[in-house]
């Protein structure tokens, strides 16, 4: 008996080794081990032998069982494995092909640099405030000191709808509006769309967009708006960014002042951007005029403030180095996709 | 203005380059334009005379000229024909250099040897290519052999400045010059204002009467025995490069003067002036000629100048014809005269002339400067030996213009710009500008009349920042009250919309705000349309541009079609802005549109999966849509409106085919717009959680057979009805016609979920559920289940 079960054993495990699925190895389990299986038999036979030899066959028989479980489940694992090899042998694809992408879409330039802006102001408590484009002659001009015949009124070419409502101009009239509606301390951006009579050509489009400041309280000093400013431009432009601020006359403030920043393409050193100065001029500035703080309502002798306006197109043009202005309102998508 | 940089070294003794001194000026308010350096580039250019002339036997139109260079005589031909032997001209040596970089080499011209070249003031970059004939042809007495910049003068560079409208003090060379001499706290030369005059009088010779007060000055002067011809080449050469081109003697000094101080000057030929008198009064309605030439139509908002009989000039604007300074003029009355500004330039924009001077006396200039003025003008008539300055003066000035006083306290001044200046420097500061102060409690500045822009305290504030340096003024952050940045909710929304529009894969366009009433047509709306009723600009650009939009669909659909032609076929865009709608008041109602459009591999159950989208980004509350039949821009079948709490909240559709040939578009557009406001009142930005379910949802399909005719939205009405609140979600999931379903017969297919939010669904509470609709839906809607 003993012999016998070597017998199988042997023979088993030739038989396991030439399986090469795990069915083929399923109908072995059940050709030696199942219940009509060799193995099976064989045991069942053991009530012939003698008390002594029961328990040493009987754990022969055991040993003999598991040598050969084992080694189906040693087969089956290797069977998979080798299975799995060849599925993903065959799987292998062509990964430099493109990918599959879900279509993108974007915000308008313009939206964005706007976005970058309102961030940063609203970063310093900066409310958004808005005012109508078609606008009185008397908010986009006279409560800004500058009456009817004001020479100023010849450099902004103007849109009339008749002769008291205009397109404005700037965006300076919400600086009024705000006022006539907000008491002191005041901290808006009023960015917009304005108007000016100009043909359309690479430097010149007849609506653009402006963004206005406007902060009042007492105390308000011209540091505090060269503070102000040069905290803007180093978070809009780079820590490095310097400003410098030239006096220039505005009738709404006084004093006035222009704002460079050091060229952002070459830090200064000069290039074409910056047409070799190292500086590009940003924006317009100054301390809110008296008149303009009575015209909202505001005392001067009691409040100060500082206003300032920038225009959009101009900086997102020299960031990006569009060089046609046209371009922002052609909306043709292959100029869209860029930014 | 052009300032030359020698021209303004004259007044003031700086030793600093031309660039020093522009960036010095800029950051004291006087802004440059640009730094302007000719001469620079000028190299190996002399003075030579020509001794010999002959024609260029193989060219009819050269000249082979001998030029006397003092070392060596040169051969040059020239195709000018201007020259004659004996005169002095500019000549460019072998090897030199003109502006614009050009290189002067010797070399043959039609066989003939050409050592150099003869220059022109063009050429030398004085003038314009179209003012100039021929040749510059230098004085008699003009050393030869001497290199020219130091003969005209070029060596020094000029300095183009942007004059702003509150100082016409500036506008003038001496005025720059003061700027200068306050900004470098160096001296200002004082001007030689002295002539000496003949014992005769000028009122035996001439009459001025003065009939409006918007002459506020008139002071004349008259100059005998002149003998007209060129102005010395200094002279000429300082006007030219200003950019003023010399004409005469006489008119080159009214010019220089002007140039030099900012007081316009006007030359009338005294033999012209009729009736010895002079009349300062408004035109009336009449022609008149110009000194260019031109016929003008006057009005009585014009300021003339006029003889006995008729008009001799439009004041501050320009001359007359009729007294022009000619080569005959033997005597002058010489006007110097303050005029009202915006008179002036009211009359220079309606005459289309804007003038040297006009552009002056329009900023309003110092009736003050009137006598200067016309001193310094005698000064250079008698000095330069161009006449005989006839005795006396008349002057009419009724009310004389004072200094003014300003008060300000330093500590307030100190205060506003955030600054420490001590007293002192102040004044020292205000002294500089030719103010005189008195230091009490306050500072009493005593303001001079051509400074009328300082007016207020906030006016000295500037004064003293800008000469102090914008620079050095410290930078700080606001103090006060701390504020916070407030977003309002439609601010708020309007992110939300343009965050779910990219989402959507579209891009967002900017469009103009005005447009062609043209457009209307276009999109094919009725002609008594409300859109119709726009805003007109009542000076636009043109017809293409004059009326404020109602409606965003034309700029989108042009947008579309510029991207289609230029083939971007598949293009999805989205704009949010503005309409201006007509409300009968002064100012429209100004509202926020949300326009999409989309085409190419796309159909109208795309552009409304959009605005679905958008509906429940906002969690808008009751939005339906409804079917549209009668909007022209779009396809009848192919269009719905959007309801938000039974409001009209927009439309959205396939574009009319109709409209698509009117934008030369073949491809199938899809717009929508929606009105945002009306939008925004339904929605809601806060969100509340809800529990995740806690019992198990029950899902049962259901097909039905209804006609073509019932839209499904009649079916899932049904179906949330009788579902007593236990339907969690309705899915569409199959639209079918074809095989298997009769003609005029669609089959809708649907999966519906039940669940509950307190229990366990049992079968039989779910079947009850399931027939109720099956049977409404039967009974309703003749519908039948598969």
């Amino acid at each position: 008996m003993r012999e016998k079960l070597q017998q199988i054993q042997e023979e088993a495990l030739i038989k396991i080794k030439e399986c090469s699925t795990s069915q083929m190895l399923d109908e072995i389990r059940v050709k030696y081990l199942g219940k009509k299986g060799e193995l099976t038999s064989i045991l069942r036979g053991m009530g012939q032998l003698s008390p002594e030899e029961r328990p040493i066959v009987g754990k022969i028989a055991n040993e003999v069982r598991e040598t050969i479980e084992n080694a189906i489940e040693q087969a089956k694992y290797d069977i998979k494995q080798k299975e799995k090899n060849i599925r993903l042998s065959m799987e292998t694809i062509d990964v430099t092909m493109p990918g599959k992408k879900n279509k993108l879409g974007g915000l308008h330039p313009l939206t964005k640099a706007l976005d970058e802006i309102k961030e940063i102001f609203i970063g310093m408590g900066f409310s958004i405030a808005e005012g109508p484009e078609v606008e009185l002659d008397y908010y986009n001009f006279e409560a800004l000191n500058i009456p009817k015949n004001h020479p100023a009124r010849d450099e902004q070419d103007t849109f009339y709808i008749n002769q008291n409502v205009v397109l404005r101009t700037q965006t300076s009239p919400v600086q009024i509006r705000v006022m006539e509606n907000k008491k002191p301390p005041i901290r808006i951006i009023a960015p917009g769309r304005v108007y000016r009579s100009d043909t359309a050509d690479a430097t010149h489009s007849p609506i653009f967009h402006q963004v206005e400041g406007l902060v009042i309280d007492k105390g308000i000093t011209m540091a505090s708006l060269k503070g102000t400013l040069d905290a803007f431009a180093k978070r809009m432009f780079g820590e490095k960014t310097r400003t410098k601020f030239r006096p220039h006359h505005f009738p709404f403030t006084e004093p006035s002042a222009e704002v460079d920043v050091s060229c952002f393409v070459c830090d200064g050193l000069g290039c074409r951007v910056c047409k070799g100065s190292g500086w590009i001029e940003i924006l317009g500035c100054g301390m809110v005029h008296p008149d303009v703080l009575r015209a909202g309502g505001i005392d001067p002798e009691v409040y100060s403030g500082f206003a300032f306006g920038l225009g959009l197109e101009r900086i997102v043009m020299i960031k990006y180095g569009i060089d046609d202005i046209r371009l922002f309102y052609e909306n043709d998508v292959r100029f869209l996709k860029q930014f | 203005m052009k300032v030359p940089f020698n021209w303004l070294l004259e007044y003031v003794d700086i030793n600093k380059d031309i660039n020093e001194v522009a960036e010095k000026l800029t950051l004291t308010g006087s802004k440059v334009e640009e730094v302007i350096e000719k001469g620079k580039e000028i190299d190996r250019v002399v003075t030579g005379k020509i001794i010999k002339t002959e024609k260029h036997p193989n060219a009819d139109k050269l000249t082979i000229c001998q030029v006397d260079v003092k070392d060596e005589v040169l051969q040059i031909v020239t195709g000018a024909d201007n020259i004659k032997e004996g005169d002095i001209v500019p000549v460019a040596l072998h090897g030199s250099t003109l502006p614009g970089g050009v290189k002067i080499k010797k070399g043959k011209l039609r066989g003939a040897e050409s050592n150099g070249m003869l220059c022109s003031e063009a050429e030398l970059g004085l003038a314009d290519e179209d003012s100039v004939h021929g040749i510059m042809i230098l004085s008699e007495d003009t050393p030869i052999g001497v290199d020219i910049k130091e003969i005209l003068g070029l060596n020094g560079g000029v300095i183009d400045f942007e004059i702003t409208s509150n100082r016409a003090d500036c506008f003038s060379i001496y005025g720059i010059a003061r700027e200068t001499a306050a900004s470098f706290g160096c001296e200002l030369k004082k001007l030689d204002l002295s002539f000496k005059e003949n014992n005769e009088n000028i009122s035996d010779y001439l009459k001025v009467e003065v009939q409006t007060p918007l002459c506020r000055r008139y002071m004349a002067k008259m100059i005998k025995n002149i003998k007209i011809g060129p102005s010395p080449e200094w002279m000429q050469a300082k006007l030219q490069e200003a950019g003023v081109r010399p004409i005469n003697n006489v008119v080159d000094i009214t010019n220089y003067v002007m140039l030099e101080l900012g007081q316009p000057l006007h030359a009338f030929d005294y033999n012209n002036i009729e009736g010895n008198k002079i009349i300062v009064k408004m035109a009336s309605d009449e022609k008149f000629t110009t000194l260019d030439g031109v016929e003008r139509q006057l009005d009585n908002s014009m300021i003339v100048i006029s003889d006995a009989e008729k008009t001799v000039a439009v004041a501050g604007v320009m001359g007359g014809q009729n007294s022009e300074v000619t080569e005959s003029t033997n005597t002058i009355v010489l006007e110097s005269a303050n005029f009202d500004g915006v008179t002036t330039r009211l009359s220079s924009k309606k005459l289309g002339l804007r003038t040297e001077a006009s552009s002056r006396f329009e900023k309003d200039l110092d009736p003050n400067l009137v006598e200067i003025a016309v001193n310094r003008a005698c000064h250079l008539f008698e000095t330069l030996g161009v006449g005989e300055v006839v005795g006396g003066v008349i002057d009419i000035y009724s009310n004389k213009l004072e200094p003014h006083y300003v008060r300000v306290s330093p500590k307030w001044i100190n205060d506003f710009l955030g600054t420490n200046i001590n007293v002192e420097d102040m004044v020292k500061m205000l002294n500089r500008l030719e103010m005189e102060v008195e230091v009490k409690d306050e500072l009493i500045i005593k303001v001079p009349t051509f400074r009328q822009d300082v007016k207020i305290k906030e006016d000295v504030a500037e004064e003293i920042a800008r000469l102090y340096g914008y620079d050095i003024i410290p930078t700080q952050k606001i103090v006060g009250e701390a504020v916070e940045a407030e977003i309002t909710k439609e601010q708020k929304m309007i992110e939300t919309v343009k965050r779910t529009m990219v989402a959507s894969s579209l891009y967002e366009a900017l469009t103009y705000s005005f447009y062609s009433p043209k457009v209307f047509d276009k999109i094919n709306i009725s002609k008594d349309s409300e859109l119709r009723n726009a805003i007109n600009i009542a000076n636009p650009l043109g017809e293409d541009f004059s009326i404020m939009r109602t409606t965003l669909i034309p700029s989108m659909l042009e947008a579309m079609q510029r991207n289609i032609l230029r083939d971007n076929k598949e293009v999805g865009l989205f704009e949010i802005g503005k309409v201006y709608l007509n409300i009968g008041k002064d100012l429209p109602d100004e509202r926020y549109k949300l326009c999409v459009a989309i085409a190419g591999d796309v159909d109208f159950y795309n552009l409304k999966g959009i605005i679905e989208n958008l509906i429940e980004a906002l969690s808008v509350d009751k939005a339906e849509f409804e079917r549209e039949t009668n909007n022209p821009i779009f396809h009848p079948g192919r269009c719905a409106k959007l309801l938000v709490r039974k409001k009209n909240a927009g439309v959205l559709g396939e574009v009319h085919p109709d409209v698509l040939e009117n934008y030369d578009l073949e491809t199938r557009v899809y717009i929508a717009e929606i009105d945002l406001p009306t939008l925004f009142e339904a929605a809601k930005l806060d969100k509340k959680y809800k529990p995740l379910p806690k019992y198990p949802a029950v899902l049962r399909d259901m097909a039905l057979l209804v006609k073509d005719e019932v839209e499904v939205k009649k079916i899932e009405d049904i179906m949330l009805k009788q579902g007593k609140g236990i339907i969690e979600e309705i899915r569409l999931f199959d639209v079918y016609k074809g095989k298997q379903i009769p003609e005029g017969f669609k089959s809708v297919a649907y999966s519906i979920i039940y669940r509950a939010e307190d229990r366990t669904l049992t079968d039989e509470e779910i079947n009850k559920v399931h027939n109720s609709i099956v049977k409404e839906l039967e009974e309703k809607l003749d519908a039948k289940l598969r």
